[in-house]
């Protein structure tokens, strides 16, 4: 699969990666790499296989509905660059 | 030209579970910012999801309940997206293997008559956190209380072909997850949230246009009048030699329209993957029959029971079945009035109905019970009071000037409203309505039938409502005839 460097600017903005030109030509090459075991693996005949969704054959564990955890927003947001009347203050976002 | 319109709708219900769906944080609605986001819901490192069994439960209540395929097996994925009040960069929710396929829930269209609307599916997600952005010295509030708080997505088929089939399947969706109690349908609060996918196509095509999708529908009216907006707006684009361009809308109710959010230029790639930290749900059989077991009888049930028991018309057994409240209060009054349950219903759906309005009452606290209205009713079947004067003991049983399941005798005797029976007293009320209104009389003789009709109200108010108006016709036709 022949992957370009729009993809990869793509790809960097959906990662929110910001990568100037020099960085995404060295990008390129890692994904290409990449990409080329995607392609051998896609190579392997599936046909009948059950696709995987865990890398363990267990099932969920579930939890009683019961409200367990206590107020810790003081303790939480220490680590917070900015909080106002126990909100997380984040650079300006308007859609 | 003529169009067709086609609704394809996704609803969000928050699913009333006291925990959120993976951690043991509150869900309570109104409390104080983060004071409710626990460390899984803010995604701090080293934390692991825990799947709240009552959410699945819920979740098979919901399969249950509209015939749908409960999987066994399902898988939760992560949708990736950045916004700030999602901390974890994903959405744990369900894409391949979601836990409810298919299903229909039965609707009464304004145009087409009874009809199913198909369900696609129906999977487990959980809610992002609340964005403010109210000036914060030039940045945004976050509240991550909401974070983590089950959702059932209800995905439809594009059934519909109007606003008002899209508002009748809403509210037929609505009324059916708090009749079954998973969600408590609070539009304002948000745990009940519609997105609408509308496109127009010309009359008898077979391919579908090309959609917008409209958000922001948090009340039934906002629903009818961003789609008939919406409709009328891609049809004059199309019309005007445009082509309507896929994409999201929002509608504002202050100026009832809609307006772009984002077009598909910008479409999100979620890259959609099976959650590592969570393996598939097993759901067994026995789980599946206790839920059933402990499933009340359904509207749709209810409905069709009525309809047969009662020979009540589809659209009354509809609104008797808007809540589960309402149709206990509907059963209990029919059973005891006894074979006058369509009269039942028309003072359940009419004056009861208009009664709560007014107070803004809910129909558990009405003050006219339901044995109360019964009584009422029964003394309009055994002829003791007109249709008339019932409105007024209705009345004042609703004012509370007698309670009890006799209220209604007692009004009536208290105030003397018994219809007057005694033939002689009837027609001396005739006679003196005659004498006293002449010109009226010989219009009616002149061949003015409507004189009759005044004439008829002239006894009814001399006797102050209490002569039954049957009789008063029979005595009058013969008097003047």
């Amino acid at each position: 699969m022949a992957l370009t460097l729009a993809d990869v600017a793509r790809i960097a903005h959906l990662a929110r990666l910001d990568i100037d030109a020099t960085e995404a030509q060295a990008v390129h090459a890692k994904l290409e790499s990449i990409f080329a075991l995607i392609d051998a693996l896609d190579t392997v005949d599936t046909a009948g296989v059950e696709p995987m969704a865990h890398a363990q054959d267990t099932a969920m564990p579930l939890r009683d509905d019961v409200v367990t955890e206590t107020d810790q927003h003081a303790l939480f947001q220490r680590g917070a660059p900015a909080v106002t009347d126990g909100l997380y203050l984040v650079p300006r976002v308007v859609e | 030209m003529t169009w067709e319109t086609v609704i394809g709708l996704e609803t969000h219900a928050q699913l009333s579970t006291a925990a959120k769906i993976f951690s043991g944080a509150s869900t309570a609605f109104g409390a104080a910012p983060n004071s409710q986001a626990a460390a899984v819901d803010l995604a701090l490192p080293g934390v692991l999801p825990v799947l709240n069994r009552g959410a699945v439960e819920r979740a098979i209540r919901f399969g249950l309940a509209v015939g749908a395929t409960i999987h066994r097996r399902s898988v939760f994925a992560r949708k990736n997206y950045f916004y700030p009040d999602l901390p974890k960069g994903y959405q744990i929710s369900q894409f391949e293997i979601p836990v409810v396929v298919g299903g229909s829930i039965g609707i009464l269209s304004p145009s087409r008559g009874e009809m199913r609307v198909n369900l696609t599916r129906a999977h487990l997600e959980e809610d992002a956190g609340k964005s403010l952005h109210e000036d914060f010295h030039g940045m945004s509030g976050i509240d991550l209380n909401r974070a983590g708080t089950p959702l059932l997505e209800i995905v439809t088929e594009p059934d519909m072909r109007s606003a008002d089939e899209a508002v009748a399947y809403a509210r037929a969706l609505h009324a059916l997850v708090r009749w079954i109690g998973i969600c408590d349908g609070n539009m304002q609060e948000g745990s009940f949230r519609c997105d609408a996918n509308v496109s127009v196509r010309r009359t008898g095509a077979t391919t579908l246009g090309t959609r917008c999708e409209i958000k922001n529908l948090n009340s039934f009216r906002f629903m009818q009048e961003a789609i008939d907006h919406e409709v009328r707006r891609q049809i004059e684009l199309i019309e005007d030699g445009g082509t309507v361009v896929q994409e999201t809308r929002l509608y504002d109710p202050d100026r009832r329209e809609t307006r772009s959010m984002r077009s598909k230029e910008d479409a999100q790639d979620y890259r959609y993957f099976p959650d590592p930290d969570l393996p598939p749900l097993m759901i067994d059989e026995a789980w599946i029959d206790r839920v059933r077991g402990e499933m009340p009888e359904l509207p749709e049930a209810m409905q069709a029971r009525w309809r047969t028991a009662y020979a009540l018309p589809a659209a009354d057994a509809q609104a008797l079945t808007a809540s589960r409240e309402l149709a206990a209060y509907f059963e209990v009054a029919a059973r005891t009035a006894g074979g006058e349950a369509r009269i039942v219903a028309n003072w359940v759906l009419g004056d009861l109905a208009a009664a709560l309005n007014r107070g803004g009452v809910e129909i558990a606290h009405a003050a006219v019970s339901a044995n109360a209205l019964a009584g009422l009713i029964r003394r309009i079947g055994d002829g003791t009071i007109s249709g008339r004067i019932a409105k007024d003991v209705f009345e004042a049983m609703w004012q509370g000037e007698a309670t009890g399941d006799d209220a209604a005798d007692v009004i009536i005797a208290r105030k003397g409203l018994r219809q007057i029976a005694d033939v002689g007293a009837i027609e001396k009320i005739v006679d003196d309505a005659l004498a006293a209104n002449a010109a009226i009389v010989a219009e009616y003789k002149a061949g003015k039938e409507k004189a009759f009709n005044s004439l008829v109200g002239k006894v009814m108010a001399a006797s102050k409502g209490k002569a039954n108006p049957a009789q008063v016709n029979a005595i009058l036709k013969q008097k003047l005839g």
